[in-house]
């Protein structure tokens, strides 16, 4: 979403962001960073607080917009897409954000998301991707892993997770970037990000529940493992990873191949990330071995997979009622009422 | 040759062929010159539910019924008195509907070896040859022949030239009712004006079936039916789901609210979004959501963001919206839902018309739920009926759900259209000012026990709201018993108190009290209207209610029904509306049910009449 100036409203701060109301997440809970990280990023984006609106469907993360002093709407689970699209429709005036889970956005509302970003409402989407049915105490969702143990599959999971990146890509998605609740100062940039990209912005970010899926990404967000687990992707920059950045990635062909840094190769041969490359973003995006399957996978990426600008449905919806305006003139009650054929009965 | 003349009252035509000759175009061309010419009127399509159901069979037959008069006309009629059969399926299909005498145009070419044995007829059977359809005037016109030879020079194609075959018809039938041809010249112009091949051979093959009416012998008698005795004013000639599209508008217009439609296509309601995808100068946005539950939820969030929101569907598509519904209602957001409805359960009947969601409408969602329902009676009648539904949804902040069915929805009529002037604005006030000493309450209520609406972008007002059980007022997140107890009693009382806005219910023919009242809704309108007519003209005590406000009823309704020795309810379903009245007014009514996915013949309530008066 782009930035809606408002040069003579004072300056917000994250305080005017705060709701009366108690949060209730549970103590730990990934949300609560996430939550920070808005309410301090919201302030610097210079939009006037009465046209924030934070759309949500139902979960543990979906209670976010009774946190947030703005308007805000919890919806039903897995419509917070829907809602957002026909209020952006009808007021592309305003600032949107729909905040969504795992389960919410790619279960129930998996139709709403695709076609959300297949559509380019410009609309900030923000996945709460904690690999688990939080509110309703811990069955696996669309994003666990095959083999996942849970209340609803002691046997483990016999499910295929998605892989949400690649499926915003294959929705056409404008705008794709991941990030997680651990690591603020990334968050914050991804956020900024999203609020300027002009489109549908999707960012998926990995929470923690710490109740009920604790340490799910954990190999991601500690200090111990995390340099060699993660990639943090940069426009225009090499793909670099590693405890002492190390660790290249290269291209063979359309394979990603793992280079050695301080055994001959330079980062001049390495994958330059280009946010506009389709293609590469669709390598990038299948990243996605589970940790646990050893040494010499490839790092997760983090950041920007994607960015390109096509027109929003909104202004192509609201361009034609000026353009029929323009052509026909505002419409005339009662020319509209009498149709072309009448008769009169004296 | 010397031809009789012969003044009518009324007569109803129905025009039978193959999906693809034209039948709906020529009814439909046959119906603006009756109402041009001053006619009452009512019509009735009947198509197949697939598109292209096989040529020359039973499910490929595609009818138009046209019920015009010198006199009043309340339905598209029971039994026709004319029958054009295009072809033998069409005939096959349509014999039980015309009465013992009517008159057959039987189209000779749509009776050769492969049509009948398409149609099912017995080998060596051909209806038109071997007599029996003794007992029906029979005209037999080769009107393919006839077709072909008027276009032999025009340098068309075969096929081209057949598909002007139902001109030939329409031209003939012109001639037989003693019409003006100048509406239907116009239309050709203005349709194939472009292609002036096209439109010479369509105004050919017309005249050549007026012409063939005035010299052969085949029928010996042409018929004069005067206009009929309409209150004074301009009319127009309107389909339910035209009158809907527009009331909305009107609605739209009167509100000073540009209208958001939410809507995925279904038969047979998907014309209301053709209608308002048409008329985006208005202000009115449409928006094909990938299915039910998004449009319903696009609409929650126009409205959300100030617009007046509309979304259409029909059964199986308000049933994927049930849980959306159910928001809008604890959103306390004004919404439109229109259930056009059509035969079911599941898929059901498509094409066919059907009154079976009334208790879907009153009681389908979960938790308790109360969203106000009202339907419409008549094509034109949809007009007033939705602006009803707007002016409720915007005036007391409330869903309400909108009633019509495929009958009405596709069936047209005159209608005397209101000038924009005559309507009455409706009020809408988005609140701007705070309405509390601290935070803005948004749940506060009014005397009308509606909430306040600011919308995103209004300085100061910012709140949340949503599906969870909300505190009074406050609308902040309650689990309280004592609260949520008050606040289902609360949504009850509100939709409750809609009734001291709504007229009283009033009677359409009648004494207020008598021996036997006959309650109707929706569409049954016009059927149990001509019925009473009649058992009133044999001197039967009986009136007529039609109800519009099906929720909550109109104040005045349980003193009226006790005001009578017995109440009849026609429905087309199983007893739905007779089974809320008993229970409501502990009234012994009985039903008069028909699910068959066709509306109730005039002679079907008037044979129930007499029974229940004998
Ligand atoms: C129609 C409907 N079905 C099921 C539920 C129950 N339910 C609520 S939240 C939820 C899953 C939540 O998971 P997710 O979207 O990942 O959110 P989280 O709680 O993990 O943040 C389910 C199944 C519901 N509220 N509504
Ligand atoms: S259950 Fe999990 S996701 Fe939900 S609040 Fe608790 S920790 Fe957070
Ligand atoms: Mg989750």
């Amino acid at each position: 979403m782009e930035t809606i100036q408002s040069p003579e409203s004072p300056k917000l701060t994250s305080k005017d962001l705060v709701t009366d109301q108690e949060v209730r997440w549970c103590p730990g809970c990934g949300d609560y960073s996430i939550l920070k990280q808005v309410q301090t990023v919201v302030p610097e984006l210079d939009i006037p607080r009465e046209n924030l609106v934070f759309i949500s469907g139902i979960g543990c993360s979906s209670r976010f917009p009774y946190y947030m002093e703005t308007y805000g709407m919890h919806s039903i689970h897995g419509r917070a897409t829907a809602i957002a699209s026909g209020l952006k429709g009808a007021r592309p005036d305003l600032s949107v954000w729909i905040i969504s889970g795992d389960g919410d956005s790619l279960s129930i509302g998996g139709n709403h998301f695709i076609h959300l970003l297949r559509r380019n409402f410009n609309v900030n989407l923000l996945m709460f991707n904690n690999e688990i049915y939080g509110l309703t105490k811990g069955q696996y969702s669309p994003t666990s892993e095959e083999g996942k143990v849970t209340k609803s599959t002691p046997m483990g999971s016999v499910d295929h997770p998605f892989n949400p990146i690649a499926l915003a890509l294959g929705s056409e998605g404008s705008f794709i970037a991941r990030s997680m609740d651990r690591d603020p100062v990334h968050l914050k940039d991804m956020l900024r990000r999203a609020n300027a990209h002009i489109g549908t912005s999707f960012v998926e970010i990995y929470q923690n529940c710490n109740v009920f899926n604790d340490g799910t990404f954990e190999i991601f967000t500690e200090k111990s493992n995390k340099k060699e687990s993660t990639i943090y992707v940069e426009n225009g920059k090499p793909l670099v990873f590693g405890q002492n950045a190390d660790k290249g990635i290269k291209l063979d062909g359309f394979t990603p191949v793992i280079v050695n840094l301080t055994e001959g190769h330079s980062a001049n041969d390495l994958w330059i990330h280009d946010e506009k490359d389709l293609v590469k973003a669709g390598i990038l995006s299948r990243f996605f071995e589970r940790p646990a399957e050893g040494s010499g996978h490839l790092p997760r990426p983090f950041g920007v997979f994607y960015e390109n600008n096509r027109s929003c449905y909104e202004v192509g919806l609201n361009q034609q009622v000026e353009e029929a305006i323009a052509k026909k003139g505002k419409g005339n009650l009662d020319a509209l009422l009498s149709g072309r054929e009448t008769w009169e009965i004296k | 040759m010397e031809q009789n003349n012969q003044v009518i009252d009324n007569v109803i035509i129905k025009f039978a062929g193959d999906s693809g000759d034209g039948m709906q175009l020529t009814g439909t061309q046959f119906t603006n010159t009756a109402a041009l010419f001053g006619n009452d009127l009512s019509t009735f399509p009947d198509f197949p539910a697939e598109i292209r159901a096989p040529q020359g069979t039973i499910p490929g037959v595609s009818g138009y019924q046209l019920h015009f008069g010198s006199v009043s006309i309340f339905t598209p009629g029971d039994e026709c008195d004319v029958l054009v059969a295009m072809n033998a399926a069409a005939l096959k299909a349509n014999i039980r509907f015309l009465k013992k005498g009517g008159t057959i145009i039987a189209n000779s070419d749509g009776f050769d070896h492969k049509n009948l044995r398409l149609a099912n007829y017995a080998d060596g059977a051909n209806p038109i040859l071997d007599g029996s359809l003794e007992g029906f005037r029979l005209v037999t016109i080769d009107v393919t022949k006839m077709t072909r030879a008027a276009l032999a020079e025009s340098g068309l194609g075969i096929k081209e030239i057949d598909r002007a075959k139902n001109m030939f018809v329409l031209g003939f039938l012109y001639w037989m009712y003693n019409r003006d041809m100048s509406a239907t010249e116009k239309f050709l112009k203005e349709k194939f004006g472009k292609k002036p091949d096209i439109y010479d051979a369509n105004l050919k093959v017309l005249r050549s079936g007026y012409n063939f009416g005035e010299t052969s012998e085949t029928a010996a008698t042409r018929y004069t039916v005067n206009p009929a005795p309409m209150p004074a004013g301009v009319y127009r000639n309107i389909m339910g789901n035209q009158a809907t599209a527009m009331g909305l508008i009107a609605a739209s217009q009167k509100s000073g609210l540009d209208m958001f439609l939410g809507s995925y296509p279904i038969t047979p309601a998907t014309d209301i979004l053709h209608e308002l995808a048409k008329y985006k100068n208005f202000g009115v946005r449409t928006y094909q959501a990938e299915d039910e539950i998004a449009a319903i939820c696009s609409a929650i969030g126009a409205s959300f963001g100030g617009k007046l929101a509309v979304t259409t569907s029909s059964g199986p598509g308000i049933a994927l919206k049930t849980e959306a519904m159910g928001l809008a209602l604890m959103l306390e957001l004004p919404l439109v839902i229109i259930n056009v409805q059509r035969g079911g359960p599941s898929t059901g009947l498509p094409t066919k018309t059907e009154q079976s969601d009334l208790f879907q409408a009153i009681y389908g969602r979960n938790g308790e739920a109360p969203i106000p329902v009202i339907a419409a009676r008549s094509a034109a009648d949809c007009f007033e009926t939705v602006f009803e539904a707007c002016r409720l949804a915007l005036e007391f902040m409330t869903p309400v759900i909108f009633l019509s069915d495929g009958y009405i929805a596709n069936g047209s009529e005159p209608w005397r259209f209101p000038k924009a002037d005559q309507l009455k604005e409706i009020e809408v006030n988005f609140t701007t000012e705070n309405n509390n000493d601290g935070k803005y309450l948004p749940y506060k209520r009014d005397e009308k026990l509606s909430r306040p609406w600011a919308i995103p972008g209004t300085k100061g007002l910012e709140h949340r709201i949503g599906g969870l059980e909300k505190q009074h007022e406050t609308g902040n997140i309650s689990y309280d018993p004592e609260n949520h107890e008050f606040m289902v009693k609360m949504r009850a009382a509100k939709v409750a108190k809609i009734a001291d806005f709504v007229p009283n219910q009033t009677f359409d023919n009648g004494a207020e009290k008598g021996k036997l009242l006959i309650l109707g809704w929706g569409s049954t309108y016009g059927p149990i209207k001509g019925a009473v007519i009649e058992a009133r003209k044999k001197g039967y005590d009986v009136s007529h209610a039609q109800i519009r406000h099906l929720f909550p009823f109109p104040k005045n309704l349980g003193g009226i029904i006790k005001n009578f020795d017995q109440v009849l309810i026609p429905e087309m379903n199983s007893g739905q509306l007779l089974s809320i009245i008993r229970d409501k007014f502990l009234v012994d009514a009985i039903g008069l049910n028909k699910i068959k996915g066709m509306p109730f013949a005039t002679g079907e309530i008037l044979n129930k009449i007499e029974e229940l008066l004998k």
